[in-house]
């Protein structure tokens, strides 16, 4: 058997939007800043894409949605903007959580470099953000709050509406990391309060290398890609239209299909999460119910990641891990350790994403999977022994 | 999985001399779970020849490739041939690693070598201190 659990990472690309993928292609092949009648079929499609992301995010008219090539740039542009926005007007502090993505983290410690006060606020052992800690940190040098909607490790919802409601009354700007919560659990821009909301296609079954950022009326975006006056001049290059369209396909079809397919991947998620608790001295991580519908992240003591990893995809199973080993840093993930996983357990880490595909026979095998990996690395560990035999304290 | 040889692929799927050694004459630990490798090596000498070789390691598919591999290639070995292997030689009968997990094959060297010397000193045996030097950044660092 063959379960692909990681589609957290990437998800298969729904059948209808390669098929819009390939037509798009074909047919719009003309540029959209051309004057002629293809190149303006073409911009229809275009525009068309643009005003169906518009409204499966809430957006309004005024609003814009950017494409870009991924989750990645929207973030960065997102962030980069309001940091140049708060500048101008002597505003130089940046609040954020300590569990965001590297693609938000690391344009945050580009500009902590060139003089911003960046704070990252730690979560509870949950993994999610209170608002009070982030209220706490509002002052009127804040120029950006940028808080993610899901995170993309252990799954877990963050209270963005009510930091939104907070953001509002002070003023202050807000942007979401919505890459994981897309097309999985409802979003809406405006109810969010979201200012800069960045999404990724590939992660709803959209394609690769196709992003967006819904910017609120009024608030202030900078290119980041200059040389072009494609995407009303904020982000220059010949738009990605094939990919553009079928992530429109792709996102109106997740949810459509999202109250069901959200229903299913929290049974299937659950029973998953009940399996895999009843292997001894594991641990779940992130809050059992405030998490993406699909998410499943647990720890296991005394064996590493990697070698959990490549036993699974020997038997079929397709996961990812937190372990350094995994990452190619000397340290494991900054999201297990801000939830207080000392890095010997963090080591141990274990991701499983479920999709639209998977079953429950699938959940069942990879129980049975994990659970003989998890046995069979155990037996060789020489952490594990001494866990055993009393020299070193368990700690989960 | 092409992170990885076909040798390296072997070495972890079917790992040889896992294992403790009851009694053991030397056992060699480097390494640390904060890190994320730990590998403990046991020895069995009988005439400095090293008549049995097992290993324990907590790490990745590489770090237990590299046990496996450097296990097998001392046992049966006069000490002085387990002395002279090195974490090169190791990686090379591999088919290679990747450049960020060379430092596997420096564990299993120093496991080896830490092995030896704890056998040295509980025999009473006098050693050459100059031989037992180790890589700094990757020992024990908790």
């Amino acid at each position: 058997m063959q379960v692909y659990a990681d589609n957290a990472a990437t998800a298969p690309i729904r059948p209808a939007a390669l098929e819009a993928y390939v037509t798009a292609a074909r047919k719009f092949y003309g540029n959209p800043s051309s004057l002629h009648e293809t190149g303006q079929a073409a911009k229809e499609a275009l525009e068309n894409s643009r005003g169906r992301i518009a409204r499966a995010l809430g957006a309004t008219n005024a609003d814009k949605i950017i494409f870009t090539s991924g989750g990645s740039e929207a973030d960065n542009q997102a962030i980069f903007s309001a940091a140049r926005a708060g500048a101008r007007k002597g505003k130089r502090k940046i609040v954020s959580t300590a569990i965001e993505h590297h693609a938000v983290l690391h344009p945050l410690e580009k500009l902590r470099r060139e003089g911003f006060e960046v704070v990252l606020v730690p979560v509870n052992q949950n993994g999610i953000v209170s608002v009070q800690d982030i209220e706490k940190e509002l002052s009127d040098d804040v120029c950006l709050v940028s808080v993610m909607l899901a995170n993309n490790e252990i799954g877990t919802l963050q209270p963005v509406r009510e930091i939104g409601a907070v953001c509002k009354a002070r003023k202050i700007p807000l942007h979401t990391d919505a890459v994981q919560a897309v097309g999985h659990i409802p979003v809406n821009a405006a109810e969010l309060g979201a200012d800069y909301l960045s999404l990724s296609a590939h992660k709803f079954g959209g394609p690769r290398g196709c992003g967006a950022l819904y910017v609120r009326a009024g608030a202030p975006l900078f290119p980041l890609i200059e040389g072009g006056a494609q995407e009303k001049g904020k982000r220059a290059g010949t738009e990605n239209l094939p990919a553009i369209v079928a992530t429109a396909v792709a996102l109106d079809e997740a949810l459509n299909a999202l109250p069901q397919t959200a229903q299913k991947l929290t049974r299937l998620r659950d029973r998953l999460i009940a399996g895999l608790s009843k292997i001894p001295h594991s641990a779940l991580n992130g809050d059992e119910k405030q998490r993406l519908p699909g998410n499943v992240s647990f720890c296991f003591e005394g064996i590493e990641g990697e070698g959990l990893l490549l036993y699974l995809s020997d038997m079929g199973v397709f996961a990812s891990s937190g372990s350094a080993c995994t990452s190619g840093s000397l340290d494991p993930s900054h999201v297990l350790l801000a939830i207080g996983r000392v890095h010997d357990v963090a080591h141990g880490s274990l991701r499983l994403t479920l999709g639209e595909e998977n079953t429950e026979e699938e959940v069942d095998y990879l129980i049975s999977s994990v659970c003989e990996v998890v046995e069979k690395l155990r037996a060789f560990s020489p952490v594990w022994r001494e866990l055993t035999n009393g020299k070193r304290k368990f700690i989960l | 999985m092409a992170l990885y040889s076909e040798k390296v692929m072997d070495h972890f799927r079917n790992p040889r001399n896992v294992g403790t050694i009851e009694n053991a004459d030397g056992m060699g630990e480097v390494g640390n779970a904060k890190c994320g490798d730990i590998m403990k090596i046991y020895l069995k000498i009988e005439n400095d020849i090293i008549a049995d070789v097992k290993f324990e390691t907590f790490g990745c598919g590489s770090a237990i490739a590299s046990s496996s591999m450097a296990t097998e290639m001392i046992k049966g070995k006069p000490l002085s041939e387990a002395l002279a292997l090195t974490n090169k030689a190791v990686a090379e009968a591999l088919d290679g690693l990747p450049a960020h997990k060379l430092h596997c094959s420096v564990l299993a060297e120093e496991a080896i070598k830490n092995a030896v010397l704890d056998y040295y000193k509980r025999s009473g045996i006098p050693y050459d201190e100059e031989a037992f030097r180790t890589c700094e950044h990757c020992g024990d660092e908790s």
